[in-house]
């Protein structure tokens, strides 16, 4: 399970001033830091430390995440759909790597 | 009529308050478990926190569902010298459905039990000419993950009367056999303290019908053979291996005691 893998659920259409629920998956070991390997050596700490949401280019929602967040983090959260457009979802990991996934909404 | 409702509610409270934890035993015992229960066996489902329930009800936020997802991309794929994939014989993953409910179950060309993690090695080295996957490995646990996921909600239904009634009283031997340090067996948490609090955790009835789960403590997807290691270690006792003859009996047993239960797998356990 080394890769890590981005996943979004969103609802495919909305109407307008709808609130939808947008979810988000990814497969992430989250490596605290706290542990210890066989060798008797720290495992260096490597997780995912923020979340950004952007909607057509604006940031809709980011959270910063810290070592307590469990493995294979879920995060859902609500968006008021006003306009059609892109979402793009950006988690950041403890060296500088991006994942991304980008997920489309129409709104009528 | 609304103060009498009101008044009601507060002397309901306030016996709630002076009973404690007896009067919230009492309403767990009435709660109405739906498919989790059947007679008076309950799934671990029962057991779970509600946030762990709902982790399990919803398909996206269920991480066990990783799992299946290994188990479908090996499903189509090609391996070994035969040069078939488990599609070239089962075509659909469908037509799995309802195969994994009687599993662990005799079978008379290996004078033995099998559990499904055996049998899908068997069909991998017999029809495959393939290498066996290791037991605990992400390939086995998402193919038995994704295996058993095509009988969800489907009663667990194994059979313990025939040639595999052996099996079966050794399986319920084991399971009322006190072992290790602490001199404890299996029935002393799950058959007579179900529900009852082991320092921070509840126990549960140690039913089988989940597994393979996503355990939050392992971060990850294991087998029920695990767990009984886990469970072997706790009460300081060495642990069997992993799909040794002493599991398997112990699994046949595990899963009569929750026969009717509805396969979960993959379920979400603390």
């Amino acid at each position: 399970m080394s890769d890590v893998k981005p996943r979004v659920r969103i609802p495919k259409s909305a109407k307008k001033g709808d609130v939808v629920e947008i979810k988000s998956l990814i497969e992430h070991k989250m490596e605290t830091g706290q542990r210890k390997g066989k060798d008797g050596k720290k495992i260096p700490r490597k997780i995912i430390n923020r979340f950004e949401c952007k909607f057509n280019g604006n940031l809709v929602f980011a959270s910063d995440w810290h070592p307590a967040v469990s493995a294979y983090p879920y995060l859902a959260f609500h968006f008021r759909a006003e306009e059609s457009g892109e979402f793009e979802f950006k988690w950041i990991e403890d060296g500088g790597a991006e994942y991304t996934k980008k997920a489309k909404l129409k709104v009528s | 009529m609304g103060s009498t409702i009101s008044r009601y509610a507060l002397f309901g409270l306030a016996l709630a308050m002076t009973a404690g934890v007896a009067a919230n035993a009492v309403a767990d015992e009435k709660k109405n478990w739906g498919a989790y229960q059947v007679e008076d066996r309950r799934s671990g489902y029962t057991y779970a926190a509600p946030e762990t329930q709902a982790m399990q009800d919803d398909n996206f936020q269920n991480p066990g569902m990783l799992w299946a997802e290994i188990g479908e991309e090996l499903w189509n794929k090609v391996d070994g010298k035969a040069g078939k994939s488990c599609a070239s014989c089962h075509n659909d993953p469908e037509s799995m459905k309802g195969v994994a409910v009687s599993y662990p179950k005799y079978v008379a060309e290996k004078k033995n039990l099998e559990n499904l993690e055996q049998r899908i090695n068997r069909c991998r080295t017999d029809n495959m000419k393939a290498k066996e996957w290791k037991y605990e490995s992400k390939e086995l646990l998402g193919m038995t993950v994704f295996v058993r996921h095509q009988s969800l909600g489907m009663p667990v239904n194994v059979k313990v009367d025939g040639e595999a009634a052996p099996y079966f009283e050794k399986g319920k031997a084991f399971y009322n056999e006190r072992r290790g340090q602490l001199d404890m067996a299996c029935k002393h948490c799950h058959e007579d303290f179900p529900g009852m609090r082991l320092r921070a955790n509840v126990l549960s009835e140690g039913q089988g019908n989940g597994f393979p789960v996503y355990r939050l403590k392992w971060n990850g997807v294991g087998s029920l053979h695990r767990r009984f290691r886990g469970c072997n270690k706790q009460v300081r006792s060495t642990p069997y291996g992993y799909g040794s003859d002493e599991y398997l009996a112990l699994e046949l047993y595990v899963m009569w005691r929750g026969r009717g239960l509805p396969v979960e797998t993959p379920a979400v356990r603390n």
